[in-house]
């Protein structure tokens, strides 16, 4: 590896080339496969037994589910319910995607604006949807907090509408930049440390020092991991409460 | 200037961005402590909600960290 970026580089596995459009099965394709194959293991087989005391899996699936089940109650209420498969759904995508990420010689999906950009977008424009759904033209007084002195309207209304446009762009980056650096930072201080020992005897020494410093970061990663993923179902909850109950 | 210099000056001045990230976090972490100390017994609620911050605020110093990356590396 010469350089840090060149772990997001992606490759394909299968070429297929249709007319002028590229759909070779990649290997973030294979990332992103391997990730519903093993939510969908862990969902099904971990709690095959049912049992009342649960076993080490069981607890595992359990708690993913009750984290995210309080939340969606938490900031939607009696709606959570219908909302709640959504919710699930997009925070075991960005767990897997972020956990499968830290497997040396993987590929991190959620590394790449595309993905993340993707997601933050549907989850955006399901948003505006459900809003303009379900209270028509009345949802617009989500850009209008209430009891503004009439004088600021003109200037609240555009500082508002910019924040709610920002939505999609400061989720998408968020995850990405978090990923993206993480492993980056990952790299250059494995690479401290090869070339720390490519030196003379006494800086053999000195390489264990980055390699400490590594392995503390890659806990530091396991933590970034989870919480990113908590943060992206947080923040999709409070845009659907936004949507839904309008302030 | 030749632009090799100017662009590891670059990155080494889009580092300085970390400042305004590293006070947040005094500032979120300073409080999470002191609002433990106050009520000991919501301190599995304020951790939760300390952690949720400390990702948003953690998010800014990396947009910074990652331009000084790219600039670097570029």
């Amino acid at each position: 590896m010469q350089n840090p970026f060149e772990q997001f580089v992606i490759h394909p596995i299968l070429s297929l080339h249709i007319g002028s459009y590229d759909l070779s099965f990649t290997q973030s394709a294979l990332c992103m496969a391997l990730a519903v194959a093993l939510t969908t293991i862990l969902m099904t087989v971990s709690v095959r037994s049912k049992s009342l005391v649960p076993g080490r899996w069981q607890n595992v699936a359990e708690m993913l589910y009750e984290t995210v089940f309080g939340l969606t109650n938490d900031y939607l209420h009696d709606e959570g319910k219908k909302y709640f498969p959504f919710v699930f759904t997009l925070f075991m995508v960005v767990l897997m995607g972020n956990l499968i990420g830290l497997i040396p010689y993987s590929f991190t999906y959620t590394s790449h604006i595309v993905v993340t950009g993707a997601l933050a977008l549907f989850v955006f424009g399901l948003a505006t949807l459900i809003g303009l759904w379900k209270h028509k033209l009345h949802f617009f007084s989500l850009f209008l907090p209430k009891g503004m002195p009439w004088l600021i309207i003109p200037l609240i209304i555009p500082i508002e509408l910019i924040s709610y446009l920002s939505r999609p762009i400061s989720l998408s980056v968020r995850l990405c930049a978090n990923m993206m650096i993480g492993h980056t930072m990952l790299k250059l201080i494995a690479g401290f440390c090869a070339s720390l020992f490519l030196l003379g005897f006494g800086f053999k020494l000195l390489g264990l020092v980055p390699f400490f410093i590594n392995t503390a970061l890659m806990g530091l990663e396991l933590m970034i991991a989870f919480i990113q993923a908590y943060v992206f179902a947080v923040l999709t909850c409070i845009y659907l409460k936004d949507a839904v109950e309008l302030h | 200037m030749d632009p090799q210099s100017a662009k590891l000056i670059a990155a080494g001045l889009a580092a300085i961005a970390v400042l305004g990230p590293g006070i947040g976090l005094g500032v979120l972490f300073g409080n999470a402590v002191s609002a433990i100390g106050r009520n000991p017994s919501a301190s599995g609620e304020i951790k939760s909600t300390t952690l949720f911050y400390f990702a948003l605020i953690e998010a800014l110093a990396l947009f910074a960290l990652g331009m000084a990356f790219i600039l670097k590396s570029s």
